[in-house]
Formats: C-alpha cells, structure tokens, sequence
C-alpha cells in the first residue's frame, strides 16, 4: 500500500473535481473492491475521495420505473420491496453474490465498477494487460478456468464477475452519469466493453465521471424469473457461469424473454438473439435446449475452460427451466 | 452435588472466555515497546537474490531494521558445524531461493501499516535458475524415501492383484490442501538478556517449540519459554517450529525490543505447509465371490527440493482389509515448492480415499454391496504386523453406520434414484488411524478450599483439551469438574507429546489419570487408610488436619510392555447421502453419519464436535478445495480466503457422530484411542462414492467440482 491522499466529499461536483486532481485517484465507495485492490498493490492511488456522504442512497419510483442510487448498498436494493414486486431477478442476482457481510457495504455503483477477478490481475507478480497494460496475459496460458468464452481478445481473457450486472443487463437499466462534461446516460449493456486492445478499460466511464444512479425501466419481468449461479460451493463463491432468465407468457405462450450470462466475458452478456428465438414458442426442454444452442454461437474455451462449452448451454436450460415452471 | 463422569457432554471449561473475547491467543499479548515483523517474499521460483536494495525501506518511517541475508546475525543452530543442527529451510542464511513466496528479507518497524509499506520498497535483483514445480512432467523423478517405513512393502506376491478373476485397477488424485485455519500464524518474541528468551506462537507443542528455538540459537531449553494458552485451529500446520518464528526471534535480538511477527492469508500458501499434491494408484484383484486375493498400493507426492516430506500415505492398505497378497510403494517428488506438513488425518485420509474409492469400484465390477464386501473381507487380527488388535469395532460401525443413513434405501444401480431434478446416490468410506500414546507428565495440586489445579506442557487447538482432561480428573477423584483447572500451552508445564496424531486424550488424559490416582493414594494413606481405597474422602478435610497448605506432585505416565503386543487402531466408517444435478453437476451432500470406534469417549459434547469438524474437513477435501498452482511462475493463484474454498455452511449438511464407546483394554487407563484424524479419514471417499451412486460418474481427481460431473 503507498501512502495517498483522502478527501471526504459532500457534493458530487466536489467530488468531481478531486478525482481530476491526480491521474490514479479513485472515488471510494463501499471499498469492499478497492481496499483489497490496494493492499494487494494492484491499484496505487495518489488519492481517494471517499463520495459516502453523497446523497446518492435513495431507491425512488419514477415516472417510468424506479431509481436506485449509487450508493444504495446491495442489500438494501435486494431487499427493497418495490424490487422484490417489479424486478424480482435483481434481487435474486445481488443475494447470489459475496456474503451478506459484503452486501451491507457493497453500493451500486461499486458493484458495477469491481474489477476482474482474474487471479493474474490481483497477482503484482505476474503479467496482466489489464493491471499493468503491455506486460503480457497470465491466463492466456495459465490457469483459465474461470475465463471468458466470449468476446475475449488476445490480450485479455478475462471475466466480469458482478452478479448484479447480468440482472441489470437483462432488465434494460440505464446508468446516469455526471462528469466535468456535464451529464449523461449509458445503457447497462454499452457501459461494460470487451477488452480488445485496451483490457486496461473495464467501462466505457471517463476520467472523472461519477456514476449517480441507474434507472429500471417499468416492470415487465415481475414472474417468470431465475437466477442461475453454478459455482465451486454451495454459497460465498464467484460463478463459474451463471444465467438470468426472465419470460413474460401468455398462457403457454412465451411473448418476450429476457437472457444474460455471467462469468463468460469481460462484460455481462446479453443473449439477444436466443431471446429473439423464445418468443412466441411454447416452453420446453427442446425450445430451450435451441435456445442455448443459439446462445453459444461464437464461444470459443481456452485449456482450462473447456467445460463452459458444456456447462453454459446447460445452465441456460436449466435457468429456463426453472423461469417457466 | 453432582458428580461428573466421563462420558458426560461436559460443556467447555473455556467456552465462556472464547465466545467472549476473553480468550487471548498468541497475537494478542500486548507486550511493552513491540514492535511489528513483516516478510518479504521472493518472487521468483529458483535461483539466487544477488543484491537488495534496502536504502528506502530503511529510510521510511518508523523503520528500525531490514534483515537480509546480506546482513542476517547469525543463528547458531543454522551454522554448519552446530552441535545441533536445525533441519530445513534457513532463513537469511544464504542467498538461495528454492520456492516462489520464500522469504528473503524481514522488516522491523514500529508499526505492521509501516513494516508493510517499507517492505514494498526493498528492490531486489535476482539470479533466477530454471525450476520445477510441474508435478506431472516430474512424476517420474520419484524417490523412495530414506526412512524404513517408507520402504516398498510385500506381503505375499508383489502385484497379485494383476492375476485375479475380478481387477480394479486405477489412479486416484489430491490436489495440493492448505490447512488454513482462521487464526493467522504468529509469533512474539522478546529477549531477556542474552541468553533467555520468550514465545508467545501459534504452536500445537510447546515442548517441541522449546526444543527447536534453544536448538536454533543455542539456548538452555530452560532459558526458552514459550506459551501458546490458545491456539485458533492449526491442524497440522503447528506441528512444528517454522523458520520465520526463528526469523522472529532473530529479530527481537538484533532490534533488542520485542518483536511481533503475523503471517498474511497469502504466505499462509507457502509457509506453513499443506497436503500435498499426491496420485495414487491402487490395484486390487478379487474371487467373483469378492474375497480379495491382492491390493496394490502406490503413492507419488510433491515434497521440496530442500526438504524431505513423508506420510503414511499407502499404509492403510496394509492391514484394512484381509488379503494373501498385498504391496505398496511410495514415493517423493522434489519440487520447487514449500515443504508440505501433515494436515488432519494425514495420509492415512489421502490413503483411504482412494483404497475406499477403488474398493467402490470393485463392489459394482463384482455386483456385490459395498458393505457385504467390507465384512467378506474383514480382519481379526493385523495382517501387516500379525498382531491382535487391542481392539476393533468396524463391524458394528457398518451396521450403525448403516442405519442409520438409510442404507437399505440405497439401489444398486448408479442413477437411478432420483428426487425431482435431483440424483440421490449414497457411499460409504472407512478408515483407520494408529492409537498412539507418548511418556506424558502431569503436575496436581490439591488446596485446601478442595480445588484442584493440574498442568500439563500439552496444547488445545480446538478440541476442548482442558475439558476433556477436567473431565477424566473429576471422574477419577470423584469430585465435580467445576472445583478443578486444567492448565496447558506453557514450556515450563511438565512435558507432554506435541498435539498431532490423535495421540493428546490417550497421552495427557492418562497422566492426569494416574496423577489424580497417586493424589488420592497420597490421602488416602495421610487418613490412615490402604492407599487403594476407592470409598470418597474428604480431601479438604485431610489437608486441614495435617496442616497442609496444599498438596503436589508430579506424576509421569506412559504405555505398559504390553502395548507392543498389540496392533492399536481407531476405525472409521463414514456413510453419505448425496444429491447430484445432472443439469449443473452440482453436488450437495444432503447427509454425513460419521460412526468411530474410538475407544471410550471422555466427553461426548467435544467429541462430537471433533467428529463435526473432521467431517467439515473431509466435505471440504472430497468437494471444494483445492490450492491452485501456475507452473509458469512456480506461484500459487487462488491464495486467499475467496478463492481457495473452504466449505461454507450451505455445504455442510446435517453430520450425525456416533460412537462405539467401548474402552480399548490395552492402550490406557482410561481407554481412549483418539479421534482428532479418523474423524476426516473415510469422508472423502464415501462423498465421492456416493456421487457415483447417484450419478454414474466416477471422480477420480479430487475436488469434485460442477465442471468434472458434467464433463465425467
Ligand atoms: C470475498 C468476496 C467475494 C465476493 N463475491 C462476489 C460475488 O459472488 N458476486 C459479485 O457480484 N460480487 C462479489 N464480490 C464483489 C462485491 O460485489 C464488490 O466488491 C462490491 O460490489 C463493490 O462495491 P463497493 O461499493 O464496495 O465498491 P468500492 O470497492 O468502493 O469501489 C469499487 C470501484 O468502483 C468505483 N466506484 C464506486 N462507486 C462509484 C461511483 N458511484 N461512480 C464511479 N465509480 C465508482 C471505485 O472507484 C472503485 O474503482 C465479492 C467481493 C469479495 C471481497
């Protein structure tokens, strides 16, 4: 850890302004990324400019849906009712992630911004684009097995591993933002970018830019919804793949399905055109099973990560499954 | 009042002040001007530091010293020609590295925040070699170690298993396993003068830390004090002294304040052993009415490059079972690699999961039930050492076993058995663990209020020793268990056997057995009555009239002739029901009934516990941990709490322990044989045999991960 400055801000325009201060200051929010990150080297802050006293905490109904703060903590977003009534598969992605430890700290904001877990990015010891750009892919030849199958590039295999964001890529959310440009809005799915050749950017963020809140559209998902995390224990472990699944019916009828995947690439991965394919068919194991095989098109397994070729089609499946009982 | 009796569930004598934060361990003794250790690793896998640069990190703040072996004072044990020299790893002595994360330099600062930080400072320049850690492309440079009993075995016809009617014959794998138990370890150390010092370690022995430090730095043992009151799990990784408890003392002298050294979760991976890495290849041969004609037992695991590490890996498959013919061979892989230790129910539970596993194999090839096996192979004496046993009960832990997990509703047939989605499948898994039983020394002392205060240099890393041995003094001096302590983790206790092998209840209880005997023979014979009586006597009273202040001794303890007449086990059988996804491959063991012929059980409330926890233990092995090594860089990558997996409660299903609890006659007084391993030996195997149950799909590499069900 290198020693850093601390700023406390009260206004997101203050905050703004101290994180354009120096070129590696960061805006500090649960920590429950960051400090780790810090500790083990992997990040060097000249600054952090801690945005807890922003009045960014609120969950409110809007005209059009509802709004969660930035700094709405995890559990306090899963647990709200207006969430579990309207957007039922949010709550079942956040409570699938980390520990409820974790989830009382875990904001938003932070939750959509935490890095890879990659273990050659977390390892100063070894190479990693993302961590330290040009120095080589650990995992490119290493361990793999937690890496991407899609959309991944030579000089990064690694996966984005929030929960929360595959839910929040398959509700449609809309990020707002506030920079030293002013503000902006970001569609869930454009906020998180493949690595290409620039592994070293995670989001399509720009220096200096504060995330306020993110917007859910009007509940259309409130009943046929699941939420599919496989992992290495039952609970308290990163997916090896995971599925969110929501289907509105009509009768037998499937009229509009919604699917993302987590731990399969850089960003949370929607599945439009397998969606594309559910509608108006009727459920069952055949549809389904298409369904997935659509899904996979392009993936493409490194040495250790063959197995989400078998176990990805298979969790899609399974979370359809389970979505339209 | 009412007498305790061994046997009771007696609640913790020290539960209170654990759950209470009372309990001080080792990394809590705030003593006067401490000051804070941190390591610094090296970050490559072999070859030599050539320079260090240390000028930041001695100019940062609140920095007192930077050792290195540039500078390192000399420790006299590690110099050659010492009259006892120290085994292994050699911190700061020379300027090799042997293993990735080994550390080469020791900062000391006034505080852990500024130790960290200079310790980032220190630039190192490197002499790298090329390494192997590569257990695979290694495997073939296997050795047979030195020792006798890693000496190939031959009972009979080497490898007769090949020529029998019915042949299982296939390799089992173990990953690396790191002990990681929640207490970080650590280490203050402070000097009196030059010539005495004081440790308070993470330590499962006192006696022996005592022994390793005068050792390292030619100290009189009685110089050398060492405590370690509470220990927060260890087991295996305690066992002995590691060279950076050395390095602490080390640096206590040099800085001449004492110093306090923690180890990070991640030099956990590398500094305090693990299991190690190990495949095992078992034949066994048997008559289609499934007697066995031979077994054949093979191991190969890592050990390091500087160090030989062995275990009782191919043992078990000596003397479990009943054959004519059986072999075993083991053999050491040297890597570039920290040396690995024993960790809970050693290689007799690496052993069992695979001589269990192949025995699985063999009941499906021959059509015949796991158990009906087992007992058509049973044996009344030790075929290995052709010894009786002291005693065995594994039949009637079948049968309990057995029962009580249902066992009549298992199919024979793999995967066809299902609830919903859900595969049921059940298994089961025995195992075996020597019942040992060292020269122990207790001191009882008797006040005239009518308490007892006894000591003993043994330790408690979690199976509530203090209670147990509160337990067997109340019962055998016929007075409540609330009017005596128990007293143990301090060197200058009288001597006690390091807590490792399951060996601390058969040891220590029997010193306090028989201290308690000779004290009430003591009264006994001050009230004028045969020494022998067993009628009770007022103890307080007996002081009060010979106006005594109190009464002492110290009574030593140990294993009759007779012992080596017999062959002294505890047995296991382990049965699991489990539930398989053939969707997700996820597994969840729905329900563990651990059944142990452990001799008499002194408490039946710690016992269980114990029995809970190896089980814990044992779901952990057989299905989420696994310590992950890139062989490019010689460097562990999931070394941390949330990517090396433990079992977490949603893993761990409803355990049922359930003893024999019938005295062994031979080993002790008291009857006990142990529990601390047997109660992880067989766990694995009867997960991984049930998994195939339910699902068809035989593991053989182990963790059983979602990934390897779908992919079997
Ligand atoms: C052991 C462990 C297990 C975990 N398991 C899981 C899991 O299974 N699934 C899962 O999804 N997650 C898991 N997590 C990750 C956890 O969800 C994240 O750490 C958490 O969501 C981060 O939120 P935070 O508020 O603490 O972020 P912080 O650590 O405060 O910040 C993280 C990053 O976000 C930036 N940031 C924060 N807020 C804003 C903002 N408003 N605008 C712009 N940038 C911002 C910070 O600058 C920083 O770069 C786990 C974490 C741990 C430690």
């Amino acid at each position: 850890m290198n020693p850093f400055q601390y700023t406390r801000s009260l206004a997101a325009a203050g905050a703004i302004q101290s994180v354009l201060k120096e070129p590696h200051a960061h805006f500090l929010a649960g920590g429950t990324n960051l400090i780790d990150l810090i500790k083990m080297g992997v990040v060097t802050p000249e600054r952090l400019v801690d945005i807890n006293p922003l009045p960014l905490k609120g969950i409110e109904k809007t005209a059009t849906g509802l709004r969660l703060g930035a700094l709405a903590t995890n559990s306090e977003v899963a647990d709200h009712p207006l969430v579990l009534q309207g957007y039922p598969l949010l709550s079942l992605a956040i409570n699938a992630g980390a520990s409820p430890q974790l989830r009382n700290m875990a904001t938003v904001g932070g939750n959509m911004m935490q890095r890879t877990r990659c273990n050659y990015f977390f390892d100063t010891a070894m190479p990693c684009n993302k961590r330290s750009p040009g120095s080589g892919c650990g995992a490119l030849e290493g361990i793999n097995r937690m890496h991407a199958i899609f959309g991944a590039s030579p000089a990064c295999i690694a996966v984005n591993p929030s929960d929360m964001n595959v839910a929040m890529v398959a509700l449609d959310a809309v990020v707002h933002v506030k920079g030293p440009k002013g503000e902006r809005k970001i569609p869930f799915a454009d906020f998180h970018r493949l690595p290409g050749d620039h592994p070293e950017k995670d989001n399509t963020l720009e220096r200096g830019e504060l995330i306020m809140a993110v917007d859910l559209p009007a509940p259309a998902f409130s009943q046929h919804v699941a939420y599919l995390k496989i992992r290495d224990r039952t609970s308290y472990a990163f997916a090896l793949v995971s599925v969110a699944a929501a289907l509105k019916m009509d009768g037998n009828m499937i009229t509009d399905a919604r699917l993302a995947m987590g731990g399969v690439a850089h960003k949370p991965w929607r599945l439009h055109a397998a969606e594309t394919f559910l509608k108006g068919k009727t459920p069952g194991d055949d549809t389904f099973k298409q369904a997935a095989q659509i899904a996979m098109q392009g993936a493409k397994a490194y040495r250790y990560n063959q197995f989400k070729l078998t176990m990805a089609p298979n969790a899609i499946l399974q979370a359809l499954k389970t979505a339209s009982a | 009042m009412k007498q305790d009796k061994i046997g009771d569930p007696l609640d913790r004598v020290d539960g209170r002040l654990k759950v209470t934060g009372g309990a001080k361990y080792s990394g809590e003794y705030k003593v006067p001007g401490l000051t804070y250790g941190v390591l610094v690793p090296a970050t490559i896998t072999n070859g030599t530091v050539t320079a260090m640069d240390t000028r930041a990190a001695l100019r940062a703040p609140g920095v007192l010293a930077v050792i290195t072996p540039f500078n390192a004072p000399p420790v006299p044990g590690y110099q050659p020609g010492a009259a006892k020299p120290v085994k292994g790893l050699k911190l700061f002595n020379d300027n090799q590295v042997h293993f990735n994360g080994q550390p080469i330099a020791l900062v000391v600062a006034e505080t852990f925040e500024r130790a960290t930080y200079a310790a980032t400072l220190i630039k190192t320049t490197y002499q790298p070699q090329p390494f192997e850690t590569d257990f695979h492309k290694n495997f073939d440079k296997g050795v047979v170690p030195n020792e006798g009993k890693y000496k190939d075995y031959v009972r009979g016809e080497a490898d007769a298993y090949k020529n029998a009617p019915v042949v299982v014959e296939q390799d089992y794998m173990l990953p690396s396993e790191m002990h990681n138990p929640m207490e970080l370890h650590v280490t203050t150390a402070f000097w009196d003068g030059d010539d005495k010092v004081t440790l308070y370690t993470k330590s499962q022995g006192v006696v022996g830390s005592q022994r390793a430090i005068s050792t390292a730095f030619g100290l009189d043992p009685a110089n050398v004090q060492i405590h370690s009151r509470f220990v927060g799990g260890a087991f295996g990784s305690s066992l002995r002294t590691w060279p950076h408890e050395v390095a602490a003392v080390q640096a206590a002298k040099l800085v001449k304040r004492p110093v306090k050294l923690t180890l990070t979760r991640e030099q956990m991976f590398t500094l305090v052993g693990y299991r190690p890495l190990t495949i095992q290849r078992i034949g066994l041969g048997a008559s289609t009415d499934g007697k066995l004609v031979g077994i054949t037992h093979e191991s190969h695991s890592q050990t390091a490059v500087y160090e030989e590490f062995t275990e009782n890996a191919v043992n078990v498959s000596r003397f479990l079972y009943a054959s004519p013919n059986a072999n075993t061979r083991y053999k050491v892989v040297p890597l570039n690699v920290g040396v690995p230790a024993p960790m809970r129910g050693p290689g007799e539970a690496t052993g069992s999961f695979a001589l269990e596993s192949a025995l699985d194999e063999l009941s499906y090839k021959l059509g015949i039930d796991p158990i009906e096996l087992r007992l058509r192979n049973y044996t009344y004496t030790d075929p290995e050492r052709n010894l009786p046993w002291s005693s065995k009960y594994l039949k009637e832990c079948y049968q309990q076993g057995a029962e009580r997990i249902g066992w009549d509703k298992r199919s024979a047939q793999p995967g066809t058995q299902r609830d919903g989605e859900w595969l049921i499948g059940y298994g089961i898994g025995c195992g075996a663990f020597g019942a040992y039983r060292s020269k122990t020394s207790a001191k009882i002392k008797l006040l005239p209020d009518g308490t007892v205060n006894i000591q003993s240099a043994t330790s408690d890393i979690g199976p509530g020793t203090a209670t147990s041995m509160t337990l067997i003094a109340a019962d055998t001096l016929g007075i409540p268990a609330d009017k005596i302590t128990f007293q143990l983790g301090d060197s200058s206790y009288p001597i006690a056997p390091t807590q490792g092998g399951s060996q601390t209840v058969s040891s220590v209880g029997s010193a306090v057995h028989d201290a308690c005997v000779a004290l009430k023979q003591k009264l006994n014979t001050l009230a004028g009555l045969s020494p022998d009586t067993t009628a009770p006597i007022d103890y307080a009273g007996i002081l009060t009239k010979h106006n005594l202040p109190m009464l002492e001794l110290t009574q030593d303890s140990q294993a009759g002739d007779d012992a080596k007449n017999y062959s002294m086990y505890s047995f296991s059988a382990h049965f699991a029901q489990v539930y398989v996804h053939p969707l997700t491959g996820q597994v969840r063991v729905k329900k563990l009934v651990a059944v142990v012929d452990g001799g008499k059980i002194v408490n039946l409330k710690t016992a269980s516990s114990q029995m809970i926890g190896g089980a814990v233990g044992g779901i952990g092995m057989v299905l989420t941990e696994e310590a992950v090594f890139d062989d490019h860089f010689g460097r562990y990558v999931n070394g941390n709490f949330a990517d090396y997996h433990v079992p977490v409660n949603a893993d761990i299903p409803d355990i049922e322990a359930i003893f024999i609890d019938k005295p062994d006659p031979i080993i002790n007084p008291v009857g006990t044989k142990g529990l601390g391993e047997i109660s992880l030996i067989g766990v694995a195997a009867a997960v991984a045999n049930a998994v195939y149950n339910a699902s068809g799909k035989r593991i053989r590499e182990l963790p059983i991960t979602p990934d390897k069900i779908l992919m079997a």
